[in-house]
């Protein structure tokens, strides 16, 4: 089958600076599809040159299998929900979202027809003739999206839509969007710079960082199987190490860190060496926490340390141990069983991983 | 506390009250008691419509006043021709300095008096001038042309003198206009014609009718521009209102003119506003 | 709190009125009058001599009787309006004060100018007006280009059609209906007889239109446009064409066939006048042969000052003597005082002109 939306080679320069350095993926039909990356890191400039607002340097779009280089913004099945959704403040709700089919020539009837077909669809109906500023910041968020639905594009890219709500919402609407997505049916491209908008909604992530792409996968890809340093620091959060190789047998390795605590990692595939520069990086739900050194036996690393704050976040809790050794905070995530609602800045706690969650990068990178 | 307030309130009042009873308000009541005065001999007056009478009943000042408000109109919209480009341009293409650099540009003619830029407009139309030695030069024209004391020349004067305020206002709006909503437009299908048509001018609107008051008002109200660059045909109606008054002696009549410029210049601004839709507290607000 | 914003009102009036006050000192002459009629060099000898400082304000006929009118003759110490227009307007408006005739040093006129003036801006009884400077209208002509033209009449044939000019005012009504063999300054007093005499000029001033390039406003404009060669003959001043032709020598006034236009400017004090001993200070300092001289010399005109003609510069008098010999100085038609009324009878006739395409 071939892919909705596919970029070869996309490459966007300006002047010396390369926003966007060779850039290939294909997204394939009706899947949800996202770009993930900080400020800056070029996810803007792919979509502006995919929805036709800018000239790749180098490189090719297709959709539905054609190039579309040639073709205007106005002619492309693509259409770009933006990030302040731009609706049109001039017209109402029912002339926003016919605008599109207007410029299509379509009868008046059938425009009204699709119109309220599709705010039926959002869960909306009858809200016509209501002016843009009448609705919610959610409401919004959805007439954005069916006034490009209703020219039933073959890609729909979204543009931080969410950036503008307030938190509550930012979580309903992730839901939300997923299911219009499902009820669409339409490949959506979503760029953000939010993980966690990211991994809810996304059947595929592309992790970008300075103009090219470190990562596509799934969720649990990225979240559990980082291929870079940078996805180990950007994807979920992390504690991380530096120092320098010691011993390697087969994937595990041992690693000395700058402040001198001997640490087990495993390299899961990447090429290190002896005597290497590189970096470990542990996800707080990884460590086990205990009130004694005895419930840690199994694992390859452990140690003994003070709590010097508590992270109260609900199921989400953490706390930050500093070890008795010396060295930086680590951060752990508290379980929720009761064992440690009392934990208190101060206590004395057991931590321990194991090294196969301690993921070796090379050093320099990220 | 309360007490103290309403004084504050009458303290900030005061200025813009002084303003309009001493400078707007009072001259305007003794303006109109003059003109519904009739001089019926030396030294005497008697209470009449008679001067309203004589504009509707002298085919030659309605005449005047129609032609004026008609080549008013007519410039206003080739100013807001011209400027909605420019404007375009320096609120929505040029970027940084540039956009300031283009804004000063349209300001600095201003910095000149309106006579002195008239004079500018005389240098280059005359017959004697930069223009006719111009085409004479090129070969377009065999002998001298004059292209002054005639309608397109008042046209250019009142076009160049008003097109700081059609852009001024028209940059503003313009400026207010979220990119995004103009990218949007060309998304979702639209060409550069519908995006100028259902997004652009109605978001600009206030801008347009806003500036096409004041261009309109300058226009109508203007007097150096027509009668220096209109020469024997200028024939503008503040011309005639300045001649009751100072070559006449005739202020009775001046002073209804004065009001009737007033009365129909406002009813064609209203009339302009309900055309297009727009109330004044929307254009102005 | 309300005493007190009421004491600062006052305050601020009390320091308006002082300024008034200061400007409005008995010292300052505030004079209304045309360009030339006042040079530097003058006003400077005059202050020194008498210790008054002098506020020059430009303006021409209409505007000095307009801003007086608006001010009920206030504003002004002394103005200088032509004698025609004293006697309509002091009957109109009540702008003007008498003189006090034992205050002027009257061996100091050309006692035909002065008895005339006087006699022309006495209303009920009293002098309103002495006079100052003289000259005439008539036509300016490039002979080169504008030989044939003679008369006002003139400036309608084809030859010199799309390069002439005139002022639309007054006088060139008068001019035309004299040149068209008909007296206007008879028929002051019969309002048919004038309105019928405007109708016929009214008819030739459309007629003429065509033939105009535009109509000038204002000295300079003229100078502007006859030197460039736009326009080869106009209805103009006298000083304007002595001007023009000591640049290009074909360029000349020309006392019209119909005889010119002579009119007098005067003296006259406002009504509201703060300052009426410096005012006759100045009349009599300028009165003076070699002061008038000084005058003619920056105006371009000669003065009712008696024997100023000597001071006078050679080049302006040999200009002067060329332009009239002694038939046309005979020939010169003075004009009378306007009774009031008249000018909206001649407006009427000056907008239709205007309109007429």
């Amino acid at each position: 089958m071939t892919p909705d939306l596919e970029c070869k080679a996309l490459t966007r320069r300006f002047g010396e600076f390369r926003a966007v350095d060779d850039v290939s993926f294909a997204v394939p039909a009706g899947s949800f599809f996202s770009i993930l990356g900080p400020s800056g890191c070029g996810k803007t400039t792919i979509m502006r040159m995919i929805a036709g607002f800018l000239e790749p340097t180098s490189g090719d779009i297709l959709i539905t299998g054609k190039s579309v280089l040639d073709v205007p913004p106005n002619k492309r099945a693509v259409n770009m929900v933006f990030q302040h959704l731009a609706l049109f403040p001039m017209m109402n709700i029912e002339e926003n979202i016919g605008y599109g089919l207007r410029r299509k020539g379509m009868s008046r009837a059938e425009i009204a027809r699709k119109v309220d077909e599709v705010l039926e669809r959002i869960g909306l109906p009858g809200i016509n003739t209501r002016k843009v500023d009448e609705l919610s910041g959610g409401q919004k968020q959805r007439v954005a999206i069916a006034r490009c639905m209703v020219l039933e594009p073959d890609v729909l890219l979204l543009d931080e839509p969410l950036g503008a709500l307030d938190l509550k919402l930012r979580e309903r609407m992730k839901v939300e969007l997923k299911a219009l997505q499902a009820a669409f049916d339409t490949t959506f491209v979503y760029i953000t710079h939010d993980q966690s908008e990211a991994l809810v909604m996304s059947d595929q992530i592309a992790v970008m960082n300075e103009g090219a792409f470190e990562q596509v996968g799934t969720a649990q890809e990225l979240y559990y199987r980082p291929e870079t340093a940078f996805v180990a620091g950007f994807v979920g959060d992390t504690n991380r190490w530096t120092g320098r190789i010691e011993r390697i047998s087969g994937e595990a390795l041992d690693l000395r860190t700058e402040n001198g605590m001997l640490m087990r990692g495993a390299s899961h595939g990447r090429a290190l060496q002896t005597g290497d520069r590189a970096a470990i990086y542990v996800r707080p739900e990884a460590i086990r926490v205990a009130h004694g050194a005895e419930a840690l036996e199994g694992f390859d690393n452990k140690m003994e340390g003070t709590v010097t704050s508590l992270l109260f976040n609900g199921a989400a809790s953490r706390v930050l141990v500093r070890p008795a050794t010396g060295g930086e905070e680590i951060e752990v995530a508290l379980p929720q069983s009761g064992e440690f609602a009392t934990t208190r800045k101060g206590d004395v706690l057991h931590i321990g991983w194991s090294g196969a969650q301690g993921n070796c990068f090379a050093a320099g990178a990220g | 506390m309360r007490a103290g307030t309403k004084l504050g309130f009458i303290l900030l009042l005061t200025p813009l009250l002084l303003w309009l009873s001493l400078l707007i308000i009072i001259p305007h009541i003794d303006m109109f008691l003059v003109s519904i005065r009739e001089r019926v001999d030396v030294r005497q007056y008697e209470t009449s419509l008679a001067n309203y009478l004589t504009f509707f009943q002298e085919p030659l000042y309605l005449r005047t006043f129609l032609r004026t408000a008609v080549m008013s109109v007519l410039a206003t919209l080739i100013t807001l021709l011209i400027a909605f480009p420019v404007s375009y341009y320096i609120a929505k293409i040029a970027k940084g300095r540039l956009q300031a650099v283009l804004f000063v540009l349209c300001l600095i003619p201003f910095y000149v008096s309106e006579l002195v830029r008239t004079f500018g407009w005389m240098i280059l139309l005359r017959e004697t001038g930069v223009f006719s030695n111009l085409l004479q030069w090129a070969g377009l024209a065999d002998r001298p042309v004059e292209m002054l004391y005639n309608d397109a020349a008042i046209m250019i004067g009142l076009v160049y003198t008003s097109m700081l305020f059609m852009v001024v206002p028209l940059v503003t709006t313009l400026e207010s206009l979220d990119d995004a909503v103009v990218e949007a437009g060309y998304d979702l299908g639209g060409n550069g014609y519908s995006v100028l048509r259902e997004i652009v001018i109605p978001h600009a609107t206030p801008g347009i009718v806003s500036g096409s008051i004041v261009v309109f008002m300058l226009s109508l109200g203007n007097y150096l521009t027509p009668t220096m660059l209109g020469g024997k045909d200028s024939l503008w109606f503040t011309e005639l209102i300045y001649s009751q008054f100072i070559v006449r002696f005739n202020w009775e009549l001046g002073a209804a003119f004065g009001f009737l410029l007033l009365l129909l210049s406002s009813l064609i601004v209203w009339g302009m506003l309900r055309l297009t839709g727009q109330t004044l507290k929307e254009t102005m607000g | 709190m309300c005493s007190k914003s009421s004491g600062v009102l006052t305050a601020v009036i009390g320091l308006a009125v002082a300024g008034w006050g200061q400007t409005a000192g008995a010292d300052t002459l505030r004079l209304l009058t045309w360009g030339g009629y006042a040079p530097d060099d003058v006003i400077e000898m005059f202050e020194a001599e008498t210790g008054h400082t002098v506020e020059v304000t430009l303006s021409n006929n209409e505007e000095m009787i307009a801003k007086l009118r608006a001010t009920a003759g206030g504003g002004f110490d002394l103005a200088q309006p032509s004698q025609d227009r004293i006697a309509g307007p002091q009957e109109e408006f009540g702008i003007y004060k008498p003189i006090d005739m034992s205050k002027i040093d009257q061996d100091k006129f050309i006692p035909s100018m002065l008895s005339a003036t006087m006699a022309n801006t006495t209303v009920g009884g009293e002098v309103y007006g002495v006079p100052h400077v003289w000259g005439t209208s008539g036509l300016v002509l490039d002979t080169a280009n504008a030989g044939m033209v003679e008369d006002y009449t003139d400036l309608c044939s084809d030859e010199v059609a799309g390069k002439v000019s005139y002022r639309l005012k007054r006088p060139t009504l008068i001019g035309f209906a004299f040149a068209m063999g008909m007296d206007p300054f008879a028929a002051y007093g019969d309002e048919a007889a004038y309105t019928e005499i405007m109708e016929k000029v009214e008819a030739k001033l459309v007629e003429c239109k065509p033939n105009v390039k535009t109509y000038w406003g204002g000295g300079d404009e003229l100078m502007g446009l006859v030197r460039s060669g736009e326009v080869v003959a106009s209805m103009a001043w006298d000083t304007g064409g002595w001007k023009l032709n000591a640049d290009n020598p074909d360029i000349s006034f020309v006392a019209p066939a119909s005889g010119a236009l002579g009119w007098i400017d005067t003296f006259v004090l406002p009504a509201k006048g703060q300052a009426d001993d410096a005012a006759y200070d100045w009349i009599n300092f300028v009165m003076q042969p070699e002061i008038a001289a000084k005058i003619t010399d920056a105006a371009g005109n000669f003065t009712a000052s008696k024997g100023a003609d000597e001071f006078v510069d050679d080049a302006l008098k040999a200009r002067y003597q060329a332009s009239f010999p002694p038939e046309a100085v005979d020939n010169i038609k003075w004009y009378p005082p306007v009774p009031a009324g008249l000018e909206a009878i001649e407006g009427g006739v000056l907008d239709r002109v205007k309109a007429a395409n």
